[in-house]
């Protein structure tokens, strides 16, 4: 299989794109989509770390990944609920819109 | 089998860059699946099956699903073809291409990295219960109260609230 540094600069790529998507993007949407793309570069990160630890028995790394999935998932939930209370104030979901924190 | 990592991680990146580039939202959110099924698959590929089981179920399952009726709940009025920001979008990319050089050239530069890929024993499921069950407990029902916690949040948030003029006093 291929060695440490190829999943590392896969994982550089995508959290290069996502950062990319995050700053120019309006939709919030496609915003939310960027910081996914960049969570899961950091737990393609943990995963080729943890394959490629001297010590066969860890178990760590597998546990810390499915903990950061589960964080990411309640972050979307309450991201996505922010996208459509949003969209009911602005009639939008263009970042440029929202100017203002008073609903 | 050596050909399997850069073809998925073509695929992969080429997925991502769609997500972040089309112009139509609901093109974009099918491109993100492409993405993150070839991260699972990428997984699959580390011995880390069940990670890209979990993957698979949350971010294929759930999360494309749930941006896709987010995207449906919220259509624009402006149109669909929304474009970049106002803000010079070259500005944006090359932050982005900046930090992304930064990583790849500590990847590429440091020797450290360049380890070979070492035997390691299988990681059944039966060891990541007993780990989850016992160590790792306090950490497991953290995440679900987490998880309950975001969800009636959401919910909160995402509530029809009557408007002011309609509500009595």
């Amino acid at each position: 299989m291929a060695p440490l540094h190829q999943y590392l600069l896969l994982s550089a790529l995508l959290f290069g794109i996502g950062l990319a998507g995050v700053l120019t993007r309006r939709n919030g949407l496609i915003t939310l989509m960027g910081i996914e793309l960049m969570l899961n570069a950091a737990n393609l990160n943990f995963i080729a770390f943890w394959r490629h630890s001297p010590n066969p028995e860890a178990i760590e790394g597998v546990l810390l990944t499915m903990f950061a999935i589960g964080v990411a998932a309640a972050e979307v939930a309450v991201g996505l609920a922010l996208v459509i209370a949003i969209y009911r104030r602005y009639r939008s979901v263009n970042l440029d819109e929202v100017d203002q924190l008073k609903g | 089998m050596g050909f399997v990592f850069p073809l998925i991680a073509t695929l992969t990146v080429l997925g991502a860059v769609g997500a972040m580039s089309f112009r139509k939202s609901i093109h974009a959110a099918l491109s993100l699946v492409v993405a993150l099924l070839g991260i699972a698959v990428t997984y699959l590929g580390l011995g880390a099956e069940f990670i890209a089981l979990v993957q698979v179920l949350v971010y294929v399952g759930a999360v494309a699903i749930l941006v896709v009726f987010v995207m449906q709940l919220t259509r624009s009025e402006g149109g669909q073809g929304e474009g970049m920001a106002v803000r010079p979008a070259a500005l944006g990319v090359g932050t982005a291409g900046l930090v992304c050089g930064g990583l790849i050239s500590c990847v590429v530069l440091l020797p450290d990295f360049r380890t070979p890929w070492p035997e390691k024993a299988d990681v059944g499921l039966a060891r990541l219960g007993e780990a989850l069950t016992g160590d790792y407990v306090v950490a497991l029902e953290g995440i679900g109260l987490l998880l309950t916690v975001a969800i009636i949040g959401a919910v909160l948030i995402a509530l029809k609230r009557p408007n002011k003029e309609e509500t009595p006093e």
